[in-house]
């Protein structure tokens, strides 16, 4: 079905199933029960799982595939947004123009940033597309400020007149898909539970599950195959007369331009856009994501952009009152020391724990949470399991 | 010519400290062969080892004294740090003034503990696994330490506080070059360090070994010498002088949590440019990348070309890297797969 094999094809299926009934099942516990607090399922959060889904199934395709590890990866997220802004604040609020446009920017970056990175591979990349990031960022904060606005940003102002809408004076522009606001939300009352719908997580969305079917196929391809080729022997690639460049970095510019819609789609969510989101740090958040999911595997970066997002939002809104909450059934004392210990690890502390989860993924599960769930479906149905593996098993980093 | 001995003057202290944090990655990377994401973070626990000594010398406990008086006419109560009731006030004064230098002597032995809790418990089970992850787990390290606070000011001793007019020395009007004394001490203090490593590596018979190691570990373990147990030491000896560049740098920039990230990919680029697993190398590129950096930040170049001193490291790198792919002095097929 539509060029997959039957297991990719349900794969895709479940995929589709989980983003279309997020609203659903990212809020399990009744609103206002104490359990509230684990629920996922506001219009933010979930945009920011699709959106970071597919910047991380962009960059799995370089990393995942090739083993080039880039990173400076969050360089082509932010041109890309930078793009797409420029995009809403002169010619349209619509927001397909500014994703295509995002995209092509993004591209076109990619190309650059990749042919002379690619001349040289292992650390020197990473290195090599890590100035990169860095050059760019610390273009956008001070010399480009008349372009990318600095310290504050680019934002949607008043004085803004896209040629293409017909806005009323003194009317703020906003972020629409022909006429379609993105911030429209349906909300759906079930006896305590409150369900969000919202418009702009829907567009996302269904941006994601194309961007991972392409991504499917790209695995799939011959071209997906020449990747893996670079990863597993580049030199005996040489001597087999391939060129290992063009394919490196056309991968190159497609996680790029992967990126870049991502970035697109941040816009296209809250119209602003800052240099900080071309920091190296949040270039090595998607080295997290795709780590915690699992390198070289379909499903892994999204599982690991959903739970590293999932975590953050989580953790940093853990503050004193929630911990000595959970706490209180513990004696005074012992309910002290608990939150005492606990308390460094969340708020603030976010990424200590992150960190430490990190690790622990790096250390025991290589293979991320994909492995994680196929150890656990070796224990129930060996039979079954090791069928799935040799079939479906795609390389872990090696 | 007083600019440029200006520039280069300005470029030796952090350029010092980019040497510093290099050598101590290039130290890790030559004998271990690790790329050591969090080495960063132990510039930064260097510089707070001086805010944690400053903190504990000026611990201190209420005291009423009966000779002064508050505005409501009672005995005023003073703080008196517990330096006073052993050392007395005076040479208390002293002590607590002269923290962060004394700092050092803390620093020197918590680094090293650190560094081998590091190594023995994280990243010696790393060995054998690809480059990737061996750049990965000390990246979780140095993500860890990401979250942020307030620059603590820890100011240097009061005596060394000045700064010198290097321009009269130097046979130029007074006035022309000034430099803070303290970046003089730290540029020294740097050159000490390296020179003692080096000596170290060169004239002694552990250093011997270790570089018997670097060249080839196999052979050298097959002679029946515990390789693995001197990497660990130098990987403590190297945490140790990152240490050292933290803890004398924090009377020049306030510590905060943000100082290793900021120095952390500087020295990375630092070490690249010098070439893979090369010590003088690392050495090298951190004082040229130091220098080069101050020159971009003089306003005649900055008027040319805008920006400059944020990208020239940068800029200079991804040169260096296309022109010398193994860096400035780098060996042959060091991390090339």
């Amino acid at each position: 079905m539509l060029g997959l094999d039957k297991k990719d094809f349900r794969l895709l299926i479940v995929v589709m199933a989980l983003t279309m009934f997020a609203p659903f099942f990212l809020n399990p516990f009744p609103e206002g029960s104490g359990l509230a607090q684990f629920n996922a399922g506001y219009p933010d959060l979930m945009q920011r799982f699709v959106i970071f889904g597919i910047f991380a199934i962009g960059f799995n395709i370089l990393f995942g595939l090739t083993g080039y590890l880039s990173f400076g990866h969050a360089a082509f997220l932010g041109v890309g947004s930078y793009g797409a802004m420029w995009m809403m604040k002169l010619v349209t609020l619509n927001v397909i123009p500014a994703i295509i446009m995002a995209v092509i920017v993004a591209g076109i970056f990619a190309v650059m940033v990749g042919y002379v990175s690619l001349r040289r591979s292992g650390i020197y990349f990473s290195i090599l597309t890590l100035a990169f990031a860095q050059m760019s960022y610390a273009l956008a904060y001070s010399v480009l400020t008349p372009i990318t606005g600095g310290e504050t940003g680019l934002q949607i102002k008043p004085t803004d007149r896209p040629i293409l809408s017909n806005l009323q004076e003194g009317e703020i522009g906003r972020a629409n898909l022909f006429g379609l606001d993105m911030r429209t939300s349906f909300e759906l009352n079930a006896g305590d539970w409150l369900f969000t719908f919202n418009t702009g997580y829907y567009i996302a969305a269904v941006i994601m599950l194309i961007a991972f079917y392409v991504s499917i196929r790209i695995f799939r391809s011959p071209f997906g195959t020449m990747l893996r080729a670079v990863k597993s022997n580049q030199t005996r690639m040489y001597y087999t007369g391939l060129n290992a460049r063009p394919y490196t970095l056309a991968a190159f510019v497609i996680s790029g331009m992967y990126a870049g819609l991502a970035g697109g789609l941040l816009v296209a969510m809250d119209t602003q856009v800052g240099p900080e989101r071309m920091f190296w740090t949040a270039s090595g958040e998607v080295v997290l994501m795709t780590i915690l999911g699992g390198v070289g595997t379909l499903i892994g970066p999204v599982l690991g952009a959903g739970a590293s997002k999932y975590m953050e939002n989580f953790l940093s809104k853990i503050n004193k009152d929630i911990l000595h909450e959970w706490f209180a059934i513990m004696p005074d004392g012992i309910e002290d020391f608990l939150v005492a210990i606990v308390y460094p690890f969340v708020g603030k502390g976010w990424h200590l724990t992150l960190g430490i989860i990190f690790m622990a993924v790096v250390i025991f599960l290589p293979g991320g949470l994909v492995e994680g769930g196929q150890r656990i479906a070796r224990l129930f149905g060996r039979k079954k399991a090791s069928e799935d593996e040799t079939r479906g098993k795609t390389t872990p980093a090696e | 010519m007083e600019a440029i001995i200006l520039q280069i003057l300005n470029g030796l202290d952090k350029g010092s400290a980019y040497a510093l944090i290099a050598l101590g990655l290039t130290l890790i990377f030559g004998t271990l062969g690790v790329v050591n994401f969090a080495h960063g973070a132990l510039f930064m626990i260097g510089a707070f080892c001086a805010v944690t000594l400053n903190r504990i010398l000026t611990l201190s406990h209420p005291v009423i004294d009966e000779t002064r008086t508050d505005f409501l006419g009672n005995p005023m109560q003073v703080d008196v740090p517990y330096v006073y009731d052993i050392f007395g006030q005076a040479t208390g004064d002293v002590i607590i003034d002269w923290s962060v230098p004394l700092a050092i002597l803390f620093t020197i032995p918590v680094m090293i503990l650190i560094g081998i809790v590091m190594e023995r418990g994280l990243i010696k089970h790393f060995y054998k696994r690809p480059h990737a992850d061996q750049i990965l787990v000390p990246f979780g390290l140095a993500v860890k330490y990401f979250y942020g606070a307030n620059p603590i000011p820890t100011p240097a001793p009061d005596a060394i506080r000045g700064s010198l007019d290097m321009g009269v020395i130097l046979g130029f009007e007074a006035g022309q070059i000034i430099y803070p004394y303290w970046r003089i001490i730290y540029f020294m203090f740097a050159a000490l360090v390296i020179g003692a490593v080096f000596a170290f590596l060169q004239f002694t018979t552990f250093g011997m070994v270790v570089r018997a190691g670097m060249a080839d570990r196999e052979t050298v373990g097959l002679l029946g010498i515990n390789i693995d147990r001197r990497f660990t030491i130098m990987f403590g000896l190297a945490a140790a002088v990152a240490g050292l560049a933290g803890v004398m740098y924090a009377p020049i920039t306030s510590p905060n949590y943000h100082m290793g990230m900021d120095f952390l990919v500087l020295s990375f680029v630092v070490v690249v440019v010098g070439g893979m697993g090369s010590l003088p190398g690392a050495v090298l590129a951190g004082f040229v990348l130091g220098i080069l950096e101050s020159f971009a930040s003089m306003r005649e170049v900055l008027e040319i070309l805008p920006g400059l001193n944020q990208i020239i490291i940068f800029l200079v790198a991804i040169i260096i890297l296309l022109t010398r792919p193994r860096g400035l002095m780098g060996r042959k097929g060091v991390m090339e797969d």
